[in-house]
């Protein structure tokens, strides 16, 4: 079968963010189809056999996450569309919002309709503002032509929806910290259980999905469950957004298949490594996912594959480093993004994120010492899996893999006082002192 | 006593917020935003006003907006330049970006012009990283930036203040 595009084939059109052109390339007829044709219950069914899963992260299968919603509840219930998009090297949700936000606003309803919710919410990251005001004009569309409100597309089904801002904070992305957000509160992340699906936003069940999963939903019901299956692998099909940034020749969003091949994603589609050099490195699912070295690059890019390789799709941000990038230099990057980031709450994360940073950092300017990589592997132990949220382990995959996978180089740096890129831009910190 | 208040239509707004969530708490975030709108930036007085409107107490207003980093903040510059630092940024330029802005406008990262003008930052990712090197200037994405563009562009805010516009 031959792949259509069903995010992107528009994105040439200025128009294709409004609800006119969107119902002229056939939209909202999947939320049409849903409401008149489908009993709730049995379209849970039949994205649970779609075999859908979550593209926000941690890849987890949306119609499962669904059926754990309690049927049978006095609580209202809510979905919460997480639109926080930080991961670094992701802008995928960013490009849904802005030009296809009528393909989000179907989805939600396909999704409520399912679930039996009647109040969604979505979690856009402050800095997108452009992003916002598409979303609040594309709900008004919808709301004005009876898309949305008390009388969803004329059924008996009512449906609000409320586009919320945070306000920079990339923790504000792990679920149970972006509930926390939207209730008002310094978003800092729950333990769980009680999961979202049992007891979240104001303390009732609820749903939260990634912008690009939600916005595969119509099409699942335009082709059903056996026909969106058979994209890509069985485990983890569906057509899939990559970004990809970094040193390639063409950076940008790319619609294929699920499982695409690495390298070809990267020679074919994004013209390969810029200025003709070599690849080095890259990490394949934003800054969280363990990086790959250039000759474990020929991967298919699905869940079960990556993880496979000892790596993550994560977000499917594809962030490509060439032959002369500083790996010290790139880790002391990512380092300093999560000692930033740390929400504070939990001891091995908060000061495990500032020592690593600081270890990378000496060893980058010139006072490191061989025993900080072991150093580092003993930090990092001590953060896997020892806090309430995943953070501490995001900080922990990248600097254990840039240390084992590029040694030579941190050793390389310890022994000839310091990182390159560093002695070229700052002669003058090089050795003295500590600078963090 | 400050005599701040949120003007009709932004009063209007906040009523409307009120009734879309069933705990008023969760109003704060979008109600901060009207006051950032309105009064131009969230400082102490701002931030009390909107803590008695809500009837919610300063301390848990401040507690909450300095979680953030994206609020406007007291004594932020007309100007506000948000250069990413983050790793694709950085593969591509971003430090030679942020040390060309910072001499042009003679200020480190972090401080703001004396004449109140322009500030300058560095944060972190701001998903538009296909497009490297980039920075936000108060609502607005510039990418793809060459360090003539940056000349290019602080000279555009300095033409548009004086011609008396501020954001
Ligand atoms: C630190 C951290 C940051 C996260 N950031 C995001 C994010 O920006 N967007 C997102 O959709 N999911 C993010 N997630 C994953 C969410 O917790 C959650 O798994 C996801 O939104 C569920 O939606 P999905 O099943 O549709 O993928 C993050 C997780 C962690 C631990
Ligand atoms: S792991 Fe880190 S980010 Fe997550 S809750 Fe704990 S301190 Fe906060
Ligand atoms: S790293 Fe700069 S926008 Fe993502």
């Amino acid at each position: 079968m031959s792949f259509r595009k069903i995010f992107t084939p528009h994105l040439g059109d200025p128009n294709c963010h409004t609800l006119e052109f969107y119902e002229k390339t056939g939209g909202y007829e999947g939320a049409r189809k849903a409401l008149r044709d489908w009993e709730p219950d049995a379209l849970i069914d039949e994205v649970k056999a779609s075999s859908l899963r979550g593209r926000g992260g941690a890849g987890f299968p949306t119609g499962v996450k669904w059926g754990f919603v309690p049927k049978q509840t006095d609580k209202l219930k809510y979905l919460a569309v997480n639109a926080d998009e930080s991961e670094p090297g992701t802008f995928k949700d960013r490009v849904l919002m802005e030009r296809m936000p009528h393909q989000l606003i179907e989805g939600i309803i396909i999704s409520c309709w399912a679930v039996g919710i009647h109040s969604a919410y979505i979690y856009i990251r402050g800095e997108y503002v452009h992003a916002y005001q598409r979303l609040v004009a594309a709900c008004a569309e919808a709301y004005d032509k009876g898309i949305l409100g008390s009388k969803v597309l004329g059924h008996d089904f009512h449906l609000d929806i409320t586009v919320h801002r945070g306000a920079g904070a990339y923790i504000c992305g792990e679920e149970t910290g972006m509930l926390t957000s939207l209730e008002g509160e310094r978003g800092q992340p729950k333990l769980k259980p009680p999961f979202p699906a049992i007891e979240g936003l104001f303390g009732c069940p609820t749903v939260v999905n990634n912008v690009e999963t939600i916005s595969n939903l119509p099409y699942i019901m335009e082709i059903g469950a056996e026909g969106y299956k058979k994209i890509g692998p069985e485990s983890s099909p569906g057509p899939k957004l990559y970004c990809v940034s970094g040193h390639v020749e063409k950076p940008g969003t790319y619609e294929l298949p699920m499982g695409v091949n690495l390298l070809e994603l990267i020679n074919d589609h994004c013209g390969g490594v810029w200025k003709g050099r070599k690849l080095k490195a890259v990490i394949p699912g934003g800054s969280s996912a363990h990086v790959l070295s250039a000759d474990e690059c020929d991967v298919a890019m699905d869940i079960e594959s990556l993880a496979a390789a000892g790596s993550m799709l994560g977000s499917a941000g594809v962030i490509v480093m060439d032959d002369q990038t500083c790996m010290v230099n790139a880790l002391l990057n990512v380092m300093k993004f999560y000692h930033h980031e740390s929400c504070g709450q939990c001891t091995p994360c908060r000061e495990g994120t500032g020592w690593l940073e600081k270890i990378v950092h000496r060893i980058a300017y010139g006072h490191g010492k061989l025993e900080d990589l072991d150093r580092i592997d003993t930090v990092c132990d001590r953060m896997v899996g020892k806090t309430i949220c995943v953070l501490a382990d995001a900080a922990a995959f990248p600097a254990w893999s840039f240390t084992q996978k590029f040694r030579d180089e941190f050793i390389h740096c310890i022994e000839h006082g310091g990182s390159p890129e560093v002695k070229r831009r700052h002669p003058d910190r090089i050795g003295g002192g500590l600078h963090v | 006593m400050s005599d701040l208040k949120f003007s009709e239509k932004g009063m209007k707004k906040y009523e409307w917020l009120l009734t879309r969530y069933p705990d008023k708490q969760a109003v704060l975030l979008p109600a901060l935003r009207i006051a950032e709108a309105e009064f131009g930036e969230l400082g102490i007085p701002e931030m009390k006003y909107v803590a008695d409107l809500m009837g919610i107490s300063p301390a848990r207003v401040y507690g909450v907006v300095t979680f953030y980093t994206h609020f406007r903040r007291a004594g932020t510059g007309t100007f506000h330049i948000q250069v990413c630092s983050t790793l694709s940024c950085a593969l591509r330029g971003s430090q030679e970006l942020a040390d060309h802005i910072a001499k042009r406008l003679g200020i480190e990262m972090g401080e703001t012009t004396e004449d109140g003008m322009f500030s300058v930052s560095k944060v972190e990712c701001l998903g538009s990283c296909d497009t490297a090197p980039m920075f936000q200037l108060n609502d607005n994405y510039h990418e793809n930036l060459t360090l003539d563009d940056v000349d290019r562009i602080i000279e555009d805010c300095k033409k548009e203040s004086a011609r008396g516009g501020a954001r």
